[in-house]
């Protein structure tokens, strides 16, 4: 898998221990590569959103997505500083996902210009091929001003 | 009808964990729901700007529209959430947030429900979703 830039690997990685809502999920780092990256959440008991089956509530899958879908971001930004945005995220719900199961996501930020990003997402709990959610969302991206770059 | 719409809600909210987790509470006018959101530090994705983690307001607009249908649509069981576009306005900031959700069609199978969320105003909204949801049947 393609490196990244250590400073970007750094950000990526303290995306997990720096945001309290990461962290009051429990979401761990699992890999960063150029414009991908992926992250995990481990099945925790007040994290569940069916209480019959206890299966994991899609709020925290909705986080999961939007974390990962900014993770990506950063992946593919480069060095300079910057901030992002959410401006819209679509999320199409396959199947629930196992009870008690986790769940992993990978993102992709397939375009980024100086002023939004696209990205897509898929989450899964056992098996790549058998997904459980799908997203497609879009960034601001906010850059520092090239005049006041200088 | 009242009565037994608030204990459907009081239900929903109280069965499940991560409702429990966001800290989520709502309040009942004849049949139309306000969830409320009260600020909570783990809610906060960007500490910079003291703003909401976007997976967190997408997540209370989804939990309001599945807890407007269990008032609309009693059932044993959660309805479920088939897609939803999540629309992000402004930031969402270290406040209480509100939505209400509006049940455009409610088919024997499927639901179409629109949420808008505000904070302090509610004519300048920081989020909306628009949103299919697959109803229990068992009801």
């Amino acid at each position: 898998m393609a490196e990244v830039p250590p400073i970007v690997r750094e950000m990526a990685q303290n995306m997990t221990t720096s945001v309290p809502q990461a962290i009051a999920l429990g979401l761990r780092f699992v890999s960063v590569s150029p414009a991908r990256g992926s992250l995990e959440v481990p099945w925790r008991e007040d994290l569940v959103g069916d209480p019959d089956t206890g299966v994991i509530a899609g709020g925290v899958v909705n986080s999961l997505l939007d974390h990962t879908c900014g993770l990506a971001c950063a992946a593919a930004a480069g060095t300079e500083p910057f901030s992002t945005a959410t401006l819209d995220l679509r999320i199409d719900y396959m199947r629930p996902a196992a009870p008690r199961a986790g769940v992993v996501a990978e993102a992709h930020c397939y375009k980024i210009t100086r002023t939004v990003a696209f990205v897509r997402a898929e989450a899964w709990d056992a098996d790549r091929s058998d997904l459980i959610a799908t997203a497609q969302a879009a960034f601001v991206v906010n850059r520092p001003r090239p005049d006041s770059a200088s | 009808m009242s009565d037994a719409a608030s204990a459907q809600l009081e239900t929903f909210l109280q069965r499940v964990p991560y409702v429990r987790f966001l800290g989520m509470q709502a309040e009942l006018a004849g049949d139309e729901m306000t969830a409320i959101l009260p600020f909570a530090p783990h809610l906060v994705g960007n500490t910079y700007l003291q703003a909401l983690h976007g997976g967190v307001i997408g997540a209370f607009l989804e939990v309001t529209a599945l807890a407007q249908l269990s008032v609309a649509q009693p059932s044993a069981r959660v309805h479920k959430t088939i897609d939803i576009t999540i629309e992000y306005l402004r930031p969402g900031r270290a406040l209480t947030s509100y939505a209400r959700a509006d049940l455009r069609k409610v088919g024997r199978r499927i639901a179409n429900v629109h949420v808008e969320a505000w904070q302090d105003d509610r004519s300048q909204p920081f989020a909306a979703l628009r949103g299919h949801f697959l109803l229990s049947g068992d009801g």
